[in-house]
């Protein structure tokens, strides 16, 4: 055990984001280095491999300004760590941890390490309680649950944006019994590689936040390795809230396919054997090591659930990021191009869509009663109207019977008037009366 | 043998230990982690460690144990969880709480659970290597201790009470008898020899024991994208099957959802039993966040306490998912080792691997002289969904049969979403027998009228898509009729309900009611009937 810092001048190459040190004499895995910049100035950095006396040194942060001969790295031997107190609520930082609201950082109650530790199975809780979102496409159809891990599943062009910063406004943990559920309830937000046009939008967002809030911001031409940073931070945080201080966390990560892009940054870097697409083989395992961190523990009254957007590349549901995440998470939201060119908001599919977890969360004493009946009746028409839909484009409307119209009437209307609810935020109660309404219209009388 | 680590890389450490052999167990570092040599260079040992390698330090210590990855075998298994590595987790989490931390670790088994011997040797005789000596009631189930680390003639057995750490009997050289043993994980448990499967493994699900019937001692995989329901399928197998002894790996999934299974197996009844599922089940799991070295390992761990079950003369269903969460961690070790890669980067002994794994399957002639068969049923998670990509690849050139579950079925919420099409079973022949006599003579024949009527209407479906619906015949309409029976009402089977099960009989007589009809509803039509009046009087 070395019980110093020490500090090497034997950078011998740096290749953004990557630096090799060599001649050092004791260093670990995952230790954190300080960076020390010809003009003074310090970046953060982790060491990745250890071959002898040569360290491989990621970055987190720009490699802008450092040269072999005048800069100098210090070991610290301590690993990554988080500061953490519920003094941290209702603050923004970076994607370091760094306050950006203009106040003071505050004073961290203890410090824990931000690749976590996995949670043993046999001592996870069910997750099998409620959270509403105030969409009905959600809420009544692809039910969230506390604990869980759903992504919305989103392409370029569709409102990704609109949608994650309505969770942030209209998440709610719902108790029948307890009427102050909401106050133990907190949202994380993690934004990677944002522009400013976005930045501006969700900081708008943050500020008519009701619920207590922590953001995580990295900007577009903030460092790339800091995406690969912030979610863990956020994660930390997410645990520490709902594991120590007994809080529901909902922790929304836009987007994802930023952080994997820089993922495959730095495995390019590291000229590490490209999987599909370019993206490393060890993918699957280090997005699980994020989307596992999600969950209860028995005997512990908390709870992380993760929402994060995905961007599919292409709209190619089988591109690796939706198809690796999907392979993890429990569920899927899926936004369609089709339902946001007719102008529905949220437009969520919800047929390719699927809650894993939904069984657990909805009916009596958790949603209502009708809830599974309702959302049954609600799905199967649909669908079966959809079906329809490719039907009416070869024979024609004309050509089908009165029964069948009347299916592709309802998918019209399930559509624009229960899926789709602008600005409006929905109560379950809410959410599963509009069900109702547009089945009993249509003659598809309720369970 | 002691050494030092020279450099770490991912889940690799290199340490300088020229003596130790090839998969040969090392502590690693001052915490003492495990690893196993996967490589040997000069005077430089490579190894892969099955637990966290962050804050590892090069200078460290490295000891080597001088043996390999083994298992403890003996009472105390069933109804418990382990980790990849035979970690038994609830004490894990009773000893370290919620989060599991790298480093010192319970025993697999109990060492003061009470245990009672019954012999069924005496002293004096002479027993081999492997055959039975007694047994001990593990709740319902009798445990068989045997001769497994070799024979020789008995002085002394004991009857009576017993712990994992007492001698229940000794050799006439002196040699202790204990209850429980270690063996390599690696290493295929002998028996005498390998038989030809012949019985059906029967599932409960429909649609497998009709159409792509499995065999006890055969393998089959569930390759699908996500959420086409393999872990669904593989989890109420676990449940229903007819069996004696059930080990699960969840090897790189969720918590989430082992969790579920747990807090479930212990409400659940075995419906052959009456007793607690958890009775007869052995669980490994290392989800998806645990360390990859380790998952590597846990498909080994556990096949070895399938041997081990077979070995005693029990039938035995391995599960996994996912196999290919398991080929995963070896690419992700191959390429920390810079191996060369072979196909999506994939060790070149990715195929080899693998048949060498699932030739651990089989029916077998025990040491004992009994017979004991160990099915694998495996999920593959092929990336993208695309079947061409090579651990699916791999497994179809080693595995009996094949239930290939589509996403367009599962889009449907048509589950199991097996396709009926492209599935195979190779067992069939096999096993027809079995349905024959115990079930149906005419079960054979069912299956084949049946799968000509889904034939017949999947090319009637590329007609209507043409022409529509309406332009279809009425013989037409009523096949498109049947068909769709034939899905909801017998390939469909909700695992959330009481249909989660379906015993043979009730197999058959619902297929057999639906041709049945389809037969005299074919007839009324050709006598002048109005198919709206023979659809009319079939729906209640
Ligand atoms: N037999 C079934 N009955 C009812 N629902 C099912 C059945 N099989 C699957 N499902 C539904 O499909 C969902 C996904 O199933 P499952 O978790 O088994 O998928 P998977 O193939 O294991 O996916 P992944 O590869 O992501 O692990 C389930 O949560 C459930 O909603
Ligand atoms: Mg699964």
């Amino acid at each position: 055990m070395r019980l110093s810092e020490h500090c090497y001048a034997t950078i011998a190459s740096i290749k953004s984001p990557l630096l090799l040190v060599e001649a050092v004499r004791s260093a670990r895995m995952g230790e954190t280095v300080r960076v020390i910049y010809p003009d003074g100035s310090e970046m953060e950095g982790e060491i990745l491999k250890i071959d002898g006396a040569a360290v491989l040194i990621q970055l987190f942060g720009e490699s802008y300004g450092l040269d072999v001969e005048h800069s100098a790295v210090v070991f610290t031997d301590a690993v990554k760590r988080a500061p953490l107190s519920t003094d941290m609520l209702d603050r923004v930082f970076n994607g370091s941890f760094l306050p950006i609201d203009g106040r003071p950082m505050f004073i961290p109650e203890q410090w824990a390490p931000v690749t976590g530790f996995p949670i043993n199975p046999t001592l996870r809780g069910s997750p099998d309680e409620f959270i509403e979102t105030g969409y009905s496409a959600i809420d009544g159809l692809n039910t969230l649950v506390k604990g869980q891990k759903l992504p919305i599943f989103s392409a370029a062009g569709l409102p990704s944006k609109e949608m994650a910063s309505g969770i942030l406004r209209s998440a709610r943990m719902v108790a029948r019994s307890n009427e102050g559920a909401d106050k133990d309830f907190v949202v994380i937000f993690v934004a990677l590689g944002l522009t400013h046009h976005e930045y501006a939008y969700y900081m708008q967002t943050l500020e008519a936040m009701r619920t207590r809030f922590m953001a995580f911001i990295n900007l577009a031409n903030d460092a790339v390795v800091e995406r690969l940073l912030a979610p863990r931070f956020g994660l930390t945080a997410a645990e520490y809230l709902a594991f120590e201080r007994a809080m529901d966390v909902l922790v929304v990560i836009t987007d994802m396919t930023n952080y994997c892009d820089a993922l495959r940054e730095v495995s390019t870097a590291r000229e590490e054997l490209p999987g599909r697409r370019g993206y490393p083989g060890y993918m699957y395992s280090d997005l699980a090591s994020l989307f596992e961190r999600a969950g209860r523990i028995q005997g512990r009254a908390g709870s992380v659930t993760m929402l994060p957007v995905v961007t599919m590349p292409e709209d190619d549901i089988t591109h690796p990021i939706p198809d690796l995440t999907g392979y993890i998470t429990e569920g899927q939201l899926v936004l369609s191009r089709e339902l946001h060119q007719k102008g529905i908001f949220p437009p969520m599919d919800v047929l390719p869509s699927l809650s894993r977890l939904m069984q657990r969360g909805i009916g009596e004493g958790r949603t209502r009663a009708d809830h599974r009946g309702v959302a049954n009746l609600l799905y199967k028409h649909y669908a079966k109207g959809r079906d329809l839909r490719n039907l009416e484009t070869i024979v024609g409307r004309e050509g089908m019977s009165e029964k069948d119209q009347g299916m592709l009437d309802f998918a019209e209307a399930f559509e624009r008037e229960f899926v789709h609810q602008g600005q409006q935020r929905r109560s379950i109660e809410e959410t599963l009366d509009a069900g109702l309404s547009v089945l009993r219209r249509h003659g598809l009388e309720a369970p | 043998m002691k050494g030092l680590i020279t450099a770490v890389s991912g889940p690799t450490v290199t340490v300088d230990l020229p003596e130790v052999k090839l998969y040969d167990r090392v502590s690693i570092g001052h915490s003492g982690l495990m690893g196993e040599v996967v490589r040997m260079e000069r005077d430089q040992a490579v190894v892969q460690v099955y637990e966290d390698t962050r804050g590892l330090g090069i200078g460290e210590p490295a000891r080597g144990l001088e043996k390999p990855l083994t298992v403890a075998l003996g009472p105390g298994l069933l109804a418990r969880i382990f980790d990849g590595l035979q970690r038994p987790l609830e004490r894990l989490g009773e000893a370290q709480g919620p989060f599991i931390r790298a480093g010192k670790a319970p025993e697999p088994l109990e060492p003061d659970r009470p245990w009672h011997f019954v012999p069924v040797k005496r002293a004096g005789e002479v027993v081999q290597s492997g055959e039975l000596l007694g047994y001990a009631e593990e709740g319902p189930f009798r445990h068989w201790i045997g001769a497994f680390q070799g024979g020789g003639t008995l002085t002394e057995l004991k009857e009576g009470p017993f712990t994992v750490q007492d001698s229940i009997g000794a050799f006439s050289d002196g040699r202790p008898i204990y209850a429980v043993h270690e063996w390599p994980v690696r290493s295929p448990r002998p028996y005498r020899r390998k038989l030809a499967p012949s019985e059906p493994l029967v599932t409960g699900q429909r649609c497998i024991d009709f159409f792509f019937p499995l065999a006890r001692g055969g393998t089959a995989i569930f390759p699908g994208g996500f959420g086409t329901g393999k872990t669904v399928l593989e989890q109420t197998i676990t449940k229903y099957a007819d069996t004696d002894v059930v080990v699960y790996v969840g090897c790189g999934e969720r918590g989430n959802e082992m969790a579920e299974m747990l807090e479930e197996f212990v409400t659940l009844t075995d419906p052959r039993s009456g007793h607690a599922l958890t009775k007869r089940t052995v669980m490994v799991v290392n989800t998806s966040n645990m360390p990859v070295a380790a998952r590597e390992a846990s498909i080994y761990t556990a096949v070895t306490m399938a041997e081990y079950f077979r070995d005693m003369g029990y039938h035995v269903l391995f599960l996994a998912d996912s196999i290919s969460r398991w080929a995963e961690a070896l690419r992700e070790i191959s390429s920390a080792l810079e191996e060369m890669p072979g196909e999506e980067g994939y060790p070149t002994y990715l195929s080899s691997r693998l048949s060498g794994f699932v030739a651990r399957s089989g029916v077998v002639e025990t040491l004992d002289g009994r017979v004991g068969s160990l099915t694998m049923i495996l999920s593959v998670s092929p990336p993208g969904g695309d079947f061409t990509e090579p651990v699916t690849q791999a497994c179809l050139r080693n595995t009996g049969a094949f239930l290939m579950l589509d996403t367009a079925l599962a889009h449907r919420r048509h589950f199991p979403a097996i396709n009926w099409f492209q599935s195979y079973s190779l067992y069939g022949d096999a096993v027809a027998h079995f349905f024959a006599d115990r079930v149906a003579p005419e079960w054979g024949a069912l299956k084949d009228e049946c799968r000509a009527l889904l034939q017949r209407e999947e090319k009637l479906r590329e007609v209507a898509e043409i022409v529509g619906a309406e332009g279809l015949e009425d013989e037409g309409h009523l096949l498109m009729h049947v068909a769709e029976q034939v899905r909801q009402n017998f390939l469909c089977q909700n695992a959330y309900t009481e249909d989660a099960y379906s015993p043979l009989d009730q197999t058959h007589r619902r297929i057999r009611e639906i041709l049945a009809f389809y037969r005299n509803a074919e007839k009324r039509l050709q006598g002048g009937e109005s198919l709206e009046k023979i659809l009319k009087e079939a729906t209640p």
